[in-house]
């Protein structure tokens, strides 16, 4: 029945976002890695499918509203705090150097063979090795440094591991963006993979990409976390959501950040 | 019709009959649909907000409507009455893996929630839409010829 007229549409341009004059340019499309084989052929940052105006404002960082958390994060990554007398300056030092990279690759698995987030390595080393207290995952110092440290990832392509010990997550984030939630019985995949470039009423839904997070978002006025959105994403199917910071979030969080490998870190993206 | 008693005239969500094609035959209430109440709900963020996923050219009241789904325009001509009733009921017995949403269903869903809170839900849900609310919006459908 009519099916074609119901299938993905592809955004009419994939100019890549020019930042600064030309400093910096992030593609905005790239071939699908392999995984995606038979669902998807190109992958597309979320840019394209925004208006204008708010595409305008992350083409440079001074209207970029984003930005000043990320100034913000910078005053926490040199505040001596907890019983160790520390920063994270004091071990990680520059921060445009240790931390390069690292938003690309992550979430990945840590030595305990747990599956951890940049939030996650944030809280280790403020909890065991400055000896203060655990940031909440979804509050503002933790988004500061959390948007402070992909900025350092700027234009690197994502690149998170899927097999070895990641596997296992990466399978059950597979299985969840499949699984179709709540009273509205919708899956990731029917929004975000089966109808990107399709109107849910005003919303003109994207490949719901990853890596443009944390997200400076107009509607909040502020910054959101990943798993903040993917909560609001499943609230809306009318289901019972998973919470902020849990094995299932990281599990979706690995997933979804694979379908995106090979698309360039945005640092601080804005979104509507 | 006493008010006391307005559901002994409805047919519960659990006990709808629908044929193998997925329509039902008959009425969900015994007020027939008023295809004027029918339109508000179609439109209605709150209720049947069917435009967020279809458009239908003569709606130009509704200020975004989705493309999801088909344009209703003409699904009077494409369709009968009955299985008009069986598609807002439950869009997934005539189109298997359907992403419409099963207006008049109760339970059977995967972490079903308490409507947009994000919290859990206990079944049997409330469905998306009464009895009368499917005749409503069935009747309006009806109506679009081409
Ligand atoms: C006392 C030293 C110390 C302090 C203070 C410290 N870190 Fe760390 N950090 C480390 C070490 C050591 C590792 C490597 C741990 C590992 O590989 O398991 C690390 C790892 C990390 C990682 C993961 C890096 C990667 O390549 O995956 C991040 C992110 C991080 N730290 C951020 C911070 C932030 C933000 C702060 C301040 C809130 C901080 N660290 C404070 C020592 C420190
Ligand atoms: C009913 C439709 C729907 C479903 C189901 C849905 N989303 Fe979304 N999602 C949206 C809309 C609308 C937006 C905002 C517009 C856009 O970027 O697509 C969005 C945005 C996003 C974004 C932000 C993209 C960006 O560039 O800022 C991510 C990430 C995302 N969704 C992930 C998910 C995940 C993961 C799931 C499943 C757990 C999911 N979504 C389920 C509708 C949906
Ligand atoms: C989340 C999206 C969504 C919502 C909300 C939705 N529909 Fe649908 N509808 C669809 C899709 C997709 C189809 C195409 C059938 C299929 O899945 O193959 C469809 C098909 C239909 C059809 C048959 C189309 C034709 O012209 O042949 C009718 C009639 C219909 N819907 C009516 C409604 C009504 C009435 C409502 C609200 C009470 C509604 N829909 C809400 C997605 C939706």
């Amino acid at each position: 029945l009519a099916l074609p007229a119901l299938a993905e549409t592809a955004p009419e341009s994939t100019d890549p976002i020019v930042i600064n004059g030309g400093e910096v340019e992030l593609q905005t499309a790239a071939p699908a890695p392999e995984h995606l084989d038979g669902a998807l052929d190109e992958i597309y940052s979320g840019w394209l499918f925004r208006d204008p105006d708010t595409q305008t404002m992350q083409t440079d960082d001074f209207e970029n509203p984003g930005m000043i958390f990320v100034d913000q994060g910078m005053d926490e990554w040199n505040m001596v705090e907890g019983e160790a007398g520390k920063s994270c300056a004091s071990c990680h030092e520059d921060v445009s150097e240790s931390m390069k990279g690292v938003r690309a690759t992550t979430p990945k698995v840590n030595k305990d063979g747990a599956l951890w987030s940049v939030e996650d390595y944030v809280n280790d080393c403020r909890t065991s090795r400055m000896q203060a207290e655990a940031l909440d995952w979804n509050g503002d110092r933790m988004k500061n440094l959390t948007a402070l440290i992909s900025m350092q990832s700027r234009g690197m392509p994502m690149d998170v591991a899927i097999d070895g010990a990641a596997q296992p997550f990466w399978e059950q984030g597979k299985e969840m963006y499949y699984t179709r939630y709540g009273q509205l019985e919708l899956a990731c995949s029917n929004c975000h993979e089966d109808h990107y470039g399709d109107w849910i009423r005003a919303d003109h839904l994207s490949q719901g990409q990853t890596n443009g997070f944390p997200v400076y978002r107009l509607k909040d006025a502020g910054l959101v976390s990943q798993h903040n959105r993917f909560r609001g994403c499943i609230r809306d199917t009318r289901a019972e959501t998973f919470p902020i910071g849990s094995d299932e979030f990281r599990a979706l969080e690995l997933y979804v950040a694979s379908r995106g490998n090979g698309l360039p870190v945005e640092g601080v993206s804005v979104r509507h | 019709m006493a008010s006391a008693m307005p559901l002994a005239a409805e047919t519960a969500p659990q006990d709808v009959a629908y044929d193998d094609i997925g329509a039902i035959a008959e009425p969900l209430s015994e007020t027939a649909g008023n295809p004027e109440e029918g339109a508000k709900i179609y439109a209605d963020k709150g209720t049947g907000n069917c435009v967020a996923c279809h458009a239908i050219s003569a709606r130009t009241d509704a200020e975004f409507q989705g493309n999801i789904g088909p344009s209703l325009d003409g699904a009077g001509d494409r369709w009968s009455v009955e299985q008009l009733r069986g598609i807002v009921a439950d869009a997934k017995r005539t189109f298997p893996e359907s992403m419409m949403p099963s207006m008049y269903k109760t339970a059977g869903y995967v972490r079903p929630g308490d409507a947009f809170t994000g919290k859990a839900g206990t079944e049997p849900l409330p469905p998306l839409l009464n009895a009368q609310q499917i005749e409503d919006v069935v009747a309006y459908i009806a109506t679009l010829k081409e």
